[in-house]
């Protein structure tokens, strides 16, 4: 192991920890803010509540998104020093923006929303929360536009004079093909995660209501399982709705990944050979055996289906990983540019990472579209169901969806590889010289213990503040005329 | 003037927004023993609420203050892309103490209100302290660092370590930095609250500022003789009587014109920085040859000129939203309004 592998191996630690916050922060501002604004129309008590308590557990989660996410801006310059001096000009401006459009929003909105109960003026508070919601949203548009450069660099120039590839077209940067359609996938992935958190979190708190009534023989309605009821439904919806949106613009993005890293797409499946048009690349559920070519066994295999993944032409041909390594090394290999030089073996990711992360993330997202489809027939017609099973579906339904966004995020990124930047800089040329092995091993460790021991803090203040359940209802003051001397309605 | 310099001017106001509003914050947190410990506390409870006090001064403004740091670091990275990459690959376990120092901060205020227990606020409290004290320092070494010059080669890589960086000047800036969010933060406490509270942070604010002045003064004083221009010796000099004036204010009860002072006290220091580093922007104290400049260091005209189209666009509604926020939460806090801690729940059913 090298200073390059820990760098990838800090990277990669961070980042899929960062990114466990950052799609529930997505999906559950939009959901609080829903259920905000439902209150400001209709003042039916359940809504408040719900805003109310979706909203600390929708903070708890924001807070180690926000910390991790400062430690991403600065790892580039710490870590990849090289990569930030040659992409500085392109990557550095969609960052740079996010900071001043979609921080500033998020952060100082937030602010006011956390402390703006019995301060602002009900309709303006709930809007703050839909600017905290747009303002995840800009930051993914900006952190992703710098994301598909490298993955598909477009809008830029490589001056041979400074080494550096350099800026010509930022609205190219900005609308480039596989940002278009990465940015829906990501954002209805996080949706699917936000509402994943508010199924499985209001599944569980109705199926104990319930029980509990049904054990003390009251009636179900008088408790708050009817309001535990609705959210998991609305939760449910969203959850089939985004799943729906996360199908299409994954196909679409299928197609876009065949044109642009066709080998990204042969390492999804472990394709060795290619397969000419008419015969139909099958698409593989399990493979036993090893995935380097030599036996791989698939043990289930849907004909055709990788053909059309790729081509939407159930007969389409799909170049496989040996002719597209010829074919790179032709492109690439003999290109002269330096920043190449390290890849004499292979342009090939590590293939067994990529084929079941990709299977990870399409199945657990299918089988949290399952769940919320079982439970919207369970709840039909007011029902409060308390089957047991339901109690681990209500586990489930948080934690499918982000660990499907977090394996997506690993197919993409050690499908790019060996590059960083696709095609022009390997990623063993972009980390930082003046770097040594101690400090990253240092900085390593710092991060792997001091993220291990805030998720569990974390998940236990989440589920301490998931068992308790909605605060009562309480009439909410009225900012013109309360006492200036009454305590705050929330404080630190 | 070129793009390249106006960015520099750009970065500039990043960081004094970033010092002047997160330096209260930083403030606060360090104080959070002082104002909420027994010297000034009647017992325990008390202690508590006085802590609550002092958190809820920032509560609503402290993760927008932060973004500032964001902003600077994003155009730092598009503005100046080798400055950057320079920068936080040589800085780098610096920078690791500063990001564990603001994570383990930023989740003090955020999750210690979150449960009633005694040992847990405790933790988090040491979290918010040194989590605001270890950032003040380090920033102050590394900026000072960087107006001074620090060993870079050739081919614009630090070839430093750590204990390069913890030189007298650099950690004269440190102490400096320390000294003067003291005195802004409890500034700021004395103009954010009522009742006892307000009077010590007062007196805090006086004893403290008194040692930040003389630090001050001595370190800029170092920094222009070594290398000043006369307009850094302008800024230091209104440096300096700003934090006179503010002290001055701060003893006669006019608070707001003694948070004006500290803020302008630390603008101006750091308007002294960025003219003493002008037009260099990380000097290499190796060779002069191998300074980086704002000439050498930065993007080109085009992605210069898309930023700052961008800037001049949305930097003004940033001012005004964020600057309506303090509007909202203007009016003083005292003990009373701080809500009583929610009794240790029994979980319901």
């Amino acid at each position: 192991m090298d200073a390059t592998d820990l760098a990838r191996w800090q990277f990669a630690i961070t980042t899929v920890y960062h990114f466990l916050f950052v799609p529930i922060t997505i999906g559950m501002s939009l959901i609080v803010a829903v259920f905000h604004t439902a209150w400001v129309r209709t003042h039916n008590p359940q809504w408040m509540r719900l805003a109310k308590f979706f909203g600390k557990l929708f903070l708890i989660n924001f807070a180690l998104g926000l910390v991790t996410g400062i430690v991403q801006e600065f790892q580039f310059g710490m870590n990849w020093s090289d990569y930030s001096r040659f992409v500085g000009d392109i990557f550095g401006a969609p960052l740079a923006i996010e900071a001043l459009l979609a921080f500033f929003l998020e952060s100082t909105f937030l602010g006011l929303w956390i402390f703006g109960w019995g301060r602002l003026p009900e309709k303006l508070h709930a809007t703050t929360m839909w600017l905290v919601h747009i303002g995840t949203v800009l930051s993914a548009y900006f952190i992703l536009a710098a994301n598909s450069f490298m993955q598909h660099p477009v809008g830029y120039t490589y001056n041979a004079a400074s080494g550096r590839a350099e800026l010509t077209d930022f609205f190219a940067v900005l609308t480039n093909k596989v940002q278009l359609v990465t940015f829906p996938h990501v954002i209805f992935a996080a949706y699917m995660a936000g509402a994943g958190v508010v199924m499985g979190v209001s599944l569980w708190l109705m199926r104990r209501e319930a029980k509990a009534a049904a054990d003390d023989a009251q009636d179900v309605a008088r408790t708050d399982a009817p309001m535990y009821r609705t959210a998991t439904r609305i939760g449910a919806v969203l959850t089939l709705v985004a799943a729906v949106g996360v199908t299409i613009t994954g196909d679409v993005q299928g197609k876009i990944m065949t044109e642009v890293q066709p080998m990204k797409m042969a390492a999804a499946e472990g394709l060795y050979e290619s397969v000419p048009a008419g015969d139909g690349a099958p698409f593989s559920v399990l493979t036993v055996g090893s995935l380097d070519g030599s036996h791989a066994n698939a043990i289930i295999e849907i004909p055709g289906l990788l053909s059309f993944l790729a081509t939407g032409n159930f007969e389409g041909a799909v170049r496989g990983i040996n002719d597209l390594k010829t074919e790179y090394a032709k492109t690439y290999g003999a290109s002269g540019n330096p920043r190449v030089a390290d890849v004499a073996t292979a342009f090939v990711p590590n293939i067994p990472t990529t084929y079941w992360t990709f299977r990870l993330m399409i199945g657990l997202g299918i089988v949290t579209a399952l769940i919320a489809i079982a439970v919207l027939w369970l709840t039909r017609k007011g029902r409060t169901p308390t089957a047991r099973w339901l109690a681990y579906a209500a586990v489930a339904a948080p934690l499918l969806p982000v660990f499907a966004n977090s394996f997506g995020w690993i197919f993409t990124e050690v499908g790019r590889q060996p590059w960083l930047v696709f095609g022009l800089m390997t990623t063993a040329n972009g980390v930082s010289p003046s770097v040594s092995m101690g400090e990253v091993i240092t900085s390593m460790v710092v991060f792997t213990l001091l993220y291990g021991a805030l998720a569990v803090v974390e998940i236990k203040l989440f589920l301490h503040y998931v068992r308790k359940g909605a605060e009562p209802f309480e009439e909410p003051q009225d900012p013109a005329d309360r006492d200036e001397d009454a305590p705050l309605v929330f404080a630190y | 003037m070129d793009l390249a310099t106006f960015w520099f001017i750009v970065l500039g106001v990043l960081w004094t927004g970033y010092l002047v509003l997160e330096g209260f914050d930083f403030g606060v947190g360090m104080l959070m023993p002082v104002l909420g410990g027994k010297r000034y506390a009647a017992d325990a409870a008390d202690a508590e609420k006085r802590r609550r006090v002092l958190l809820n001064t920032i509560g609503p403004v402290w993760d927008g203050n932060e973004v500032w740091v964001l902003t600077a670091g994003g155009a730092t990275f598009a503005a100046f892309p080798h400055w950057y990459a320079t920068l936080f690959s040589g800085f780098y376990l610096p920078l690791l103490l500063i990001l564990v120092a603001l994570i383990v901060r930023n989740l003090g205020f955020e999750y210690r209100h979150k449960r009633p227990e005694a040992r847990w606020k405790a933790r988090w409290d040491l979290a918010i302290f040194w989590g605001s004290l270890v950032p003040a320092l380090l920033w102050g070494v590394a900026l000072t660092n960087i107006v001074r010059g620090v060993p870079i080669d050739a081919n614009k890589e630090y070839t430093g370590n750590l204990f390069t960086l913890l030189n007298p000047a650099g950690l004269l800036g440190g102490l400096v930095f320390v000294t003067l969010f003291l005195t802004h933060g409890a500034i700021f406490v004395a103009l954010k609250t009522d009742g006892k509270i307000r009077h010590e942070a007062r007196q805090v604010a006086e004893r403290v500022g008194v040692v930040a002045a003389v630090l001050a003064v001595a370190l800029l004083l170092w920094l222009g003789l070594t290398d000043g221009k006369l307009a850094s010796w302008v800024t230091t000099v209104v440096a300096a009587a700003a934090l006179l004036g503010a002290l001055a204010a701060n003893r006669v009860g006019r608070e707001g014109w003694a948070f004006i002072g500290t803020a302008v006290t630390i603008a101006m220091a750091v308007a002294t920085y960025f003219l003493v580093l002008f037009p260099n922007v990380m000097p290499s104290s190796t060779n002069p040859d191998w300074n980086l400049t704002i000439a050498n260091a930065s993007s080109t005209d085009y992605t210069l000129k898309v930023m700052t189209i961008v800037a001049l666009i949305f930097t003004p509604i940033v001012l005004m939203y964020q600057g309506w926020t303090y509007w909202v939460f203007r009016k003083r806090l005292t003990v009373k309004h701080i809500p009583e801690d929610a009794p240790r729940e029994t979980v319901s059913r």
